[in-house]
């Protein structure tokens, strides 16, 4: 250890680093962090509150009831976008004059802006005017999204899986087309049925793709704002009122910027623990 | 292809006019060819040579567009792979990657529903022959290459198949164990009741195995029979090229008497391959070790080169060097430093000669 070269050079090579993450997440989130443990009445005045805040929003049962929703609506959009997409996957052309045509189809949700999904939808389902409004209630059932938290949540849900499942599918297809040949040939040749090549041959090559898809939609669904905001505004009553749409709720709507500030931080905190569980379980699954 | 008595003929794999399309391209151009049992095939080309697409028709993982090939005398063209108990190995190391090897080598007996104490014995034998013994447990992706390829191989081995193809197995390996491998396995298939077929680019490692080579080129078959055979006497040129690493030299040559006129002027002594000829156009070849920066053999030919680079590996000296606008390359033994850019004078064997007619047919 006494002869180890000390090389000052080096922190002038990091320093960039250093300084974009300066002022792209540090300085940010120190702001926000000011605001957690203050009061503030505005004209610039703070009072130290602690961690008052963060008593408060853990204790609410508005913060629970939001979590809860949030939680709920990533697992039932993962439990559908993952295997859907995986289906679509496996069963789309892998050569051919198809191919193109269906990434592009493919293609073309991921292309269209958050807003424009959501107020494309909010016109597909209002009750009076919308398409898919008329066509449900059509087959004779009451549908209306305004009035009935049951039908919000289906419409969100709708919503999330077709701007979302193609996420899933052009992943997976990436991780279909990059198995060898020889892997099928290997299989035939062994007399494997098909379900054999797909548990056996295709999920192990998928495994990471698909680690990759479960991290981006659970962090993406778990952050969703805009189309809710647009489609429902967080309504009926409270029923779509996501973490999110709560967090802008306290923060612009009421002006509690101490609350929304400590909810922030405790969100961003649940994003990374969640994330970092994920993503450690998967890769120990690998390992095993 | 040579003289097969009844008997013989009804275990053989008989290839007969074997033509594979795919769209507008033809892959298989008219194959005929028949292995014999417990033989030890070779196929030779370059990629693209066709090799792939003829082992995949053998397999039947792959329909040929015309043709029928017969197996112990029986029709199996349209025959599925399932059915037809053959094992496969390819150039990418093939494995079911949550399987441990003992699962791997085992997979092919699975399917066929053997007990688990037959498959524990057959696994346990397979894994001996290719070293695998305390890897048994291990998954594929914790083995190095040479280790993985070992267990496809196993996996190959392990069901008795009556086919086995190899489709350059050893190609993605590093050298070593690319060395030790192809030391192997004329050992692994030695006392095995089956038709061993394996594809490869490199003339090298089809004279180390020995047996049969068949010299593919653009789809077409150009000769099969004993390797040495192949090499030694190619029917045509195409075949020489092919069965040649480095590249074999070949030039026009015109004949009067006993002697040749080579490039603008040159005159050779006709060596003892080509002195019963008829006066005439040749195109002649000579191997590259035939090809010395010193004098060798009893019938010389000089050539005044200029050298383009000299590779020296150890105890051998390949150079490259342009004569009147050919090029052509000498291997021999010893290190031969020939600066780039220096004139040199180079002598062929002429004894070792091989002459081709307008028609590119070997004649001497």
């Amino acid at each position: 250890m006494s002869n180890k070269i000390v090389n000052q050079k080096a922190w002038f090579l990091v320093a960039p680093v250093f300084l974009v993450v300066a002022f792209n997440a540090l300085i940010p989130l120190m702001t926000v962090v000011n605001f957690s443990v203050q009061e503030t009445f505005g004209d610039n005045v703070f009072t130290w509150a602690g961690v008052q805040w963060f008593q408060d929003v853990l204790h609410s049962e508005r913060f629970h009831n939001a979590l809860l929703k949030q939680l709920l609506f990533s697992a039932i959009v993962l439990a559908i976008e993952i295997p859907l997409g995986l289906a679509i996957a496996l069963t789309m052309p892998r050569k051919g004059i198809w191919v193109s045509f269906c990434l592009i189809l493919m293609a073309l949700p991921l292309l269209i802006p958050w807003n424009v999904v959501g107020s494309m939808w909010n016109i597909m389902a209002l009750p009076d005017i919308g398409l898919l409004a008329k066509m449900i209630n059509g087959l004779g059932i009451d549908y209306n999204y305004t009035r009935q938290p049951v039908a919000a949540w289906f419409t969100i849900v709708l919503m999330d899986v077709w701007h979302w499942t193609s996420l899933v599918v052009l992943l997976c297809y990436a991780g279909l087309v990059s198995i060898p040949d020889a892997y099928y040939q290997a299989a035939k040749v062994d007399g494997a049925k098909p379900w054999a090549v797909f548990r056996y041959i295709q999920l192990p090559k998928l495994k990471h793709v698909l680690t990759i898809a479960v991290l981006l939609r659970f962090m993406d669904s778990f952050m969703i704002y805009t189309e809710v905001s647009v489609l429902t505004g967080g309504g009926p009553g409270n029923a779509t009122t996501f973490l999110s749409i709560d967090l802008v709720k306290i923060a612009l709507g009421q002006f509690d910027l101490g609350p929304a500030a400590a909810m922030s931080l405790i969100y961003f905190m649940i994003i990374l623990a969640m994330s970092w569980l994920f993503y450690t379980l998967m890769m120990k699954n690998e390992e095993s | 292809m040579f003289q097969i008595g009844e008997l013989v003929f009804r275990m053989a794999l008989e290839l007969r006019n074997i033509v594979k399309k795919d769209g507008g391209n033809t892959i298989i151009y008219d194959a005929s060819i028949s292995f014999e049992p417990r033989s030890f095939n070779i196929l030779l080309g370059t990629t693209l040579a066709g090799k792939t697409t003829l082992m995949q028709l053998i397999a039947g993982i792959q329909k040929p567009t015309s043709g029928k090939i017969f197996h112990k005398g029986k029709d199996v063209t349209g025959m599925a792979v399932q059915k037809r108990n053959v094992s496969m190995v390819y150039q990418q190391f093939i494995n079911y990657p949550n399987f441990s090897v003992y699962e791997n080598i085992a997979s092919p007996l699975r399917v066929a529903g053997m007990t688990n104490a037959e498959i524990g014995r057959r696994v346990g034998k397979a894994a001996e022959l290719l070293r695998l013994g305390p890897m048994l447990q291990r998954k594929p992706s914790e083995l190095s290459g040479g280790q993985q390829q070992r267990t496809a191989i196993a996996r190959a081995l392990v069901k008795d198949s009556d086919i086995i193809l190899l489709d350059e197995p050893l190609a993605n390996l590093d050298y070593k164990l690319r060395e030790e491998l192809r030391e192997e396995l004329p050992k692994i298939f030695a006392d095995r009741d089956a038709i061993v077929v394996y594809a490869t680019t490199e003339p090298s490692e089809a004279l180390l195995f020995g047996g049969n080579t068949a010299t593919m080129h653009e789809g077409r078959i150009t000769q099969f029979g004993p390797t040495s055979t192949s090499y030694r006497r190619p029917v045509d040129l195409l075949t020489a090229q092919v069965f040649s690493d480095p590249p074999i030299n070949t030039t026009k040559a015109e004949k009067r008497g006993q002697t040749l006129s080579v490039f603008s002027n040159q005159k050779w002594p006709v060596g003892e391959a080509g002195r019963k000829l008829k006066d005439g156009e040749y195109t002649i070849g000579i191997r590259p070790h035939n090809v010395a920066p010193f004098k060798h053999g009893k019938s010389i030919g000089t050539l005044n080169a200029k050298v383009i680079v000299t590779e020296i590996s150890g105890s051998e000296s390949v150079i490259h060097a342009t004569v009147d606008g050919h090029t052509w390359i000498s291997q021999s033994h010893g290190i031969h430093a020939l600066p780039i850019g220096s004139q040199a004078e180079l002598y062929a064997d002429l004894d070792q000669c091989l002459f081709f007619d307008g028609n590119n047919r070997l004649v001497s």
